[in-house]
């Protein structure tokens, strides 16, 4: 008998499951995975290198695009590293504004991993479903910041503007709604014996090798590792809220699952107490030399018109030194390394992008697996190749 | 023209309900711009616009495209939808190289017609030197609708095509 | 929060006085600069010890100061997940000799972050299993983050 061949499959860059560019090189044994190689950098368009070229204010934009599925976290996250070297503290409606707006788009971004994870497994009415929340959700941040999808609200010093008056009724009746969203989807998918025999036993990671790997969010909340930055190191004001992390315990696909579905749940929960304390005040800081004064103001009195010159034409400068700040974003601990020179364009501005570290797991979690596991694996792992590539 | 007899006018009746006098040309071009098959190319955000025109509430089924094709052989619309990198140009050539005339080319957002907001040394700045586009759709990303405007500019585009268009005629700007 | 102190005080303690060249505290973080040669069993120290335990590679990161010798610096920043801590260590690179040990074998994590740090500033780790390019094209010249590399 000869002996066993191994093949070598290669999966992408353009794949129908559609997280994006990236490309598997998988050496397969029959239908048995021996290893997965990822191959990325398809996306890579320099953010970082782009973001020392411009103003802080500037930078914004950019980072919406990193992880395009969750466009405002990666803004709150940039802007408290910003505020942190300026060591500025945001009025507490901004903070409480920016909770609330962190929570829809984690949920936002978990409809959409539902919808193509289930997808992808093979469940397509899933996405037709997760998808028609996701609307509801776009129109949010229209309503708020006039986008859908890169909306650029969040930013250094507080919020561009504050949300138009009918913005906390319209999320009041999301939220009322949304709970018995969620029962559908868990009626579609939770005891469906196709699903779980899916994804149950499926892409195993314990939780020892994920901490080694550095798998941080939903991921490493399901190997049964309880670490969630909103409340080991609370930002943004999350130590006034009560909710709880969702924690497994096998890490398979079928946990990573139902982690999402809970925090889901949990942002839920959250977003109502936003909703109930919501005080009123300023939405950004009263700093001339951080945020854009009144427009009032600019058009009448001398020294707003300068400011609001030297904003738009240098913008902020945050003091020489550097700093760390990660929030749990929706995919896990999104960081954001920033060293500063003093001048009004970041020396060095590094993201610590989950997916990147998330995605270097996929060759343990798929080794030994048949190749129909890898489908399933990847999708629960929820990478986005914006932040990926960078 | 003299009167009908009484006998033809069912006849006649008949004929208008059941017969139609077209040009080849036409039937072609409706049944092709009726049923425009995109290929799956989402590469960034745009991508996921394009989803969401392919849900239910922009719903591109009623143009008949929303049957996204995996394999380029089976496509005859590819909508490049996200960034092109230097490093993802070779496969976008290649893929549609591999696509079958009659095709047709839809660039989406700003990154696609002009490089967008990434002005540096990895991203393509525009498609339109690798491929012929046939339609640019601006936005970053632009609004599903907005998409929906495009593809029915497409439409109308495709309308008006000559029978015996070649596809090696398409240049390349 | 809180054993950062420890860990300086353990780092002197078993590397010596002068395995730190500088410690700074800036908006309550800490940051040591390590000597070259020290690196490695800083890192490892770090991860090993008990009292510090920084189980967590949050990020590797590579700064090009231009125009300072030595000109490469690369930033570990670590978290410990039992004690809730944050360190940062950074070591200095000179463009003459741009490479350092590689921490894969403490963190596996550290694997693609070395790749990285390779593919956009030269740096090479020894001792790596796989050193190639990451995020640009196999066959690209040049390191694109180094602040000498045109951005178009």
């Amino acid at each position: 008998m000869a002996a066993s061949e191994r093949m070598i499959l290669n999966i992408g860059p353009q794949h129908p499951s559609t997280h994006g560019v990236l490309r598997l090189v998988v050496e397969l044994d029959g239908e048995t995975i021996v290893r997965v190689t990822p191959h990325i950098g398809y996306l890579h368009r320099a953010i970082e290198k782009l973001c020392e070229t411009k103003i802080y204010l500037q930078c914004v934009p950019l980072t919406d695009r990193l992880d395009y599925l969750a466009p405002l976290s990666n803004n709150l996250g940039f802007a408290l590293t910003v505020e942190k070297l300026m060591d500025l503290e945001v009025p507490r409606r901004a903070q409480y504004l920016r909770v609330m707006l962190a929570e829809l788009t984690r949920i936002s971004s978990h409809l959409i991993w539902l919808g193509t994870h289930a997808m992808d497994v093979g469940a397509i009415t899933m996405f037709l479903y997760t998808f028609r929340e996701r609307e509801t959700t776009y129109d949010l941040f229209d309503l708020a910041h006039g986008a859908r999808m890169n909306v650029s609200y969040i930013r250094p010093g507080g919020l561009a503007r504050d949300v138009p008056p009918e913005f906390v009724s319209r999320v009041k009746s999301f939220v009322d709604e949304f709970p018995r969203r969620i029962e559908e989807y868990e009626t579609l998918l939770t005891k469906n014996r196709i699903w779980l025999n899916r994804t149950r036993g499926v892409g195993t990671l314990s939780g020892t090798d994920a901490i080694a790997l550095g798998v941080s969010g939903p991921n490493l909340r399901a190997s049964g590792v309880n670490w969630d930055i909103r409340k080991a190191c609370p930002y943004s004001g999350y130590d006034e809220f009560n909710f709880e992390a969702a924690v497994g315990r096998n890490g398979d696909v079928y946990e990573r699952y139902l982690v999402r579905l809970v925090e889901m749940r949990e942002s839920v929960k959250i977003v109502r107490q936003c909703l109930e304390g919501l005080p009123e005040g300023p939405i950004a800081v009263d700093d001339p030399k951080v945020v854009f004064p009144k427009r009032e103001l600019v058009s009448k009195d001398m020294e707003s018109l300068i400011h609001h010159f030297k904003l738009v034409s240098e913008g902020m400068c945050p003091p020489p030194g550097e700093c760390y700040v990660s929030i749990e974003a929706p995919k896990g601990e999104l960081g954001f390394y920033l060293v500063s020179d003093g001048g009004p364009r970041p020396y060095r501005l590094k993201f610590r992008a989950p997916s990147f570290v998330n995605l270097q797991a996929v060759s343990k979690m798929a080794e030994g697996r048949l190749i129909a596991d890898l489908v399933a694996i990847v999708g629960s792992i929820d990478i986005v190749l914006g932040e990926i590539d960078r | 023209m003299r009167e009908l007899e009484p006998s033809e006018h069912a006849l006649e009746r008949f004929l208008e309900r059941t017969v139609l006098f077209t040009t080849l040309e036409k039937m072609v071009n409706w049944s092709r711009k009726s049923s425009l098959w995109p290929v799956s190319f989402g590469l960034a955000c745009c991508a996921i616009e394009m989803m969401a025109m392919g849900a239910s509430r922009f719903d591109v089924a009623r143009f008949g495209a929303e049957l996204f094709r995996a394999s380029p052989r089976q496509a005859d619309l590819m909508i490049v939808a996200g960034t092109v990198t230097q490093k993802m140009a070779p496969v976008l050539k290649k893929i549609y190289d591999q696509m079958p005339e009659p095709k047709w080319v839809i660039a989406m957002g700003a990154c696609t017609i002009s490089g967008g907001i990434f002005d540096d040394y990895s991203v393509v700045q525009g498609i339109n030197g690798l491929l012929p586009v046939d339609v640019y759709v601006p936005g970053c990303p632009p609004t599903p609708d907005g998409l929906i405007y495009g593809i029915m500019k497409l439409q109308k585009k495709i309308e008006k095509e000559p029978l015996r268009r070649l596809w090696a005629e398409k240049t390349v700007d | 929060m809180g054993n950062e102190r420890t860990a300086i005080s353990k780092i002197k303690k078993t590397l010596g006085e002068n395995a730190i060249s500088e410690e700074r505290v800036f908006r309550n973080e800490t940051t040591l600069v390590i000597r070259k040669e020290f690196i490695l069993e800083a890192l490892r120290l770090l991860r090993a010890d008990p009292d510090l335990d920084f189980d967590f590679l949050s990020d590797v990161c590579g700064i090009d100061w231009l125009g300072r010798e030595p000109r490469f610096e690369v930033v570990y920043n670590l978290y410990s997940l039992k004690h809730n801590s944050r360190i940062r260590l950074k070591v200095n690179v000179e463009e003459s000799r741009p490479s350092l040990p590689s921490a894969v074998n403490i963190w596996p994590t550290a694997d693609w972050h070395e790749r990285e740090v390779f593919d956009l500033f030269g740096i090479s780790f020894e001792g790596h299993p796989d050193l190639r390019r990451i995020l640009n094209p196999d066959g690209f010249k040049g390191f694109p983050y180094r602040k000498d590399f045109p951005i178009r």
